[in-house]
């Protein structure tokens, strides 16, 4: 069951509002199909985003894919937690993704324009009726 | 037509196994997870499933003819038990499959890449007319395992009635398992010392079983290609293929131009004689983490010279690696190239291969 205080893509991420940020991530199916991710690419703070569209790249092993971007609007932050940090020399590494995809493994938070809903996405409910169609 | 499951498909559906098609075959592509199971593969034991490969024996008198006559290595020259890689090969020199192939007192028998078995029974077909050769299918009577790492020969010593131990490299013995006769052989896909055994169907289970019990990590078909990848094996359907010849694959050892006639060695002849007339395969080192997969172009400057064929993260040489084809002129060790991953250029460098080879201790 995939938590209902957020909407679904039907490419497998999640965005949960945050007053006017939309907090966006990929969900624990999306994990569980690339298993152990080894490459995360995200986009700049300040890069505008089109619903629909990719925002970055996820590899494993066996697969590259891509993050679509649930909703339009431009990226105000990025997980910490999943970029390096040259300052420190901290290397990131993707388990919060792993480990707790719908928590810790957010990847950006989006301002999107005023007004903007996550109408158009699909409820937990219609998006766990997607996966067991699926036959997951 | 529904694809064809191995007498092991049920304990792999029980064990949470991800099945994929392959080859016409459901198959397990990982239990736990590809990095853990390659990573056990490198350090201890895993056992694979390798029930989908064909099996096919050769008996009656004019066999070994029709051997040398499709394969490209020497069959005249082995010794009973022993193993020999190779191809068949069309007149062309095109690579109809890479092969397997065992000797044995009474006859012959081949290991075929699971996705080539209908191919190849008719190729050969074609080939026996006026042969008195026996050719048989036995793919569906035999359950066929791997188990491959530093610690898999040891592990089943006990298991068998001959001692796995005393097996070379490349040879393989009639033994019995459980009092009913099995093969085990020296061989393997992983770049580590190993075994790969053949049992009777109704004993499948018990030996995936007492391989686990032994400390042997199940693994899929997902680590078995990584191992493969960084041990700079070639599989059929990526670096190989019927419009590429042996030479150009960098695999000309397994082809014996000298032995005498064969299907291919006019053109193989020529390719030998005539290198860096078409691209070959390389190995590339590519920076950063994100993998070069099947088909990114490669380039030279703003050049394209070549295609990935294979390309991962590697999980114990922790790189993103790949396997390709350049033009004959990029492909000399320490060529910088790059290849063009959805868009993003990702820096390369041509390397040796294979790009990991085990410390060997055994025999």
């Amino acid at each position: 069951m995939n938590p209902s205080d957020r909407r679904y893509t039907t490419t497998h991420e999640w965005a949960k509002l945050d007053g006017d940020i939309v907090i966006v991530g990929i969900t624990a199916f999306a994990v569980e199909q690339l298993t152990e991710p080894t490459f995360l690419e995200l986009p700049a703070v300040g890069k505008a985003l089109t619903a629909g569209k990719p925002l970055g790249i996820i590899e494993s092993v066996k697969s590259t894919s891509d993050i679509n971007s649930p909703v339009s609007g431009e990226v105000v932050e990025r997980n910490p937690l999943l970029i390096d940090d040259p300052a420190t020399g901290r290397k990131a590494g993707l388990s919060p993704v792993n480990d707790d995809p719908f928590g810790q493994g957010w990847m950006v938070k989006i301002r999107s324009a005023p007004g903007a809903t996550l109408d158009h996405l699909l409820t937990a409910e219609q998006y766990d009726a997607q996966l067991s169609s699926e036959g997951h | 037509m529904p694809n064809l499951r191995t007498p092991l498909y049920q304990w792999h559906v029980d064990h949470k196994a991800r099945i994929v098609p392959f080859g016409g075959w459901d198959m397990p592509v990982q239990y736990a997870g590809i990095v853990a199971e390659h990573k056990a593969v490198r350090t201890a034991a895993g056992v694979f499933d390798i029930s989908h490969m064909a099996r096919v024996s050769f008996g009656c008198s004019d066999a070994l003819t029709l051997l040398e006559t499709v394969f490209t290595n020497s069959v005249a020259t082995m010794k009973d038990g022993q193993v020999r890689y190779g191809f068949l090969c069309q007149e062309d020199g095109g690579i109809l499959d890479d092969i397997l192939v065992y000797r044995w007192p009474y006859g012959f028998a081949a290991v075929i890449n699971a996705s080539n078995r209908e191919k190849i029974l008719a190729w050969i077909e074609q080939h026996r007319t006026g042969l008195n050769v026996d050719v048989q299918d036995q793919t569906f009577r035999t359950t066929m395992v791997a188990v491959q790492g530093p610690k898999a020969v040891a592990m089943c010593v006990g298991m068998f009635e001959a001692d796995p131990s005393s097996l070379k490299y490349y040879f393989a013995t009639p033994t019995r398992y459980r009092g009913q006769e099995c093969v085990v052989s020296r061989t393997g896909y992983t770049g580590e010392d190993g075994l790969e055994i053949m049992v009777p169907n109704v004993l499948g289970v018990s030996l995936w079983d007492d391989l686990i019990a032994r400390g042997a990590v199940p693994c899929g078909l997902g680590a078995r290609d990584t191992l493969r990848l960084e041990a700079a094996m070639p599989l059929y359907g990526h670096e190989l293929n019927d419009s590429i010849d042996p030479i150009r694959a960098g695999l000309g050892w397994a082809v014996k131009l000298e032995k005498g006639p064969f299907i291919g060695r006019e053109s193989l002849q020529t390719a030998a004689a005539k290198p860096g007339q078409h691209p070959v395969r390389v190995g590339l080192e590519v920076e950063g983490k994100r993998a070069a997969r099947e088909g990114c172009p490669i380039l030279a400057g703003a050049t394209p010279v070549g295609l990935v064929t294979s390309g991962s993260f590697a999980p114990w040489l922790d790189k993103s690696i790949a396997m390709g084809y350049v033009a004959a002129e990029f492909a000399a060790p320490g060529t910088t190239l790059a290849t063009d991953a959805r868009g993003t250029m990702l820096p390369a460098r041509v390397v040796p291969l294979p790009f990991y080879k085990r410390m060997k201790s055994e025999k």
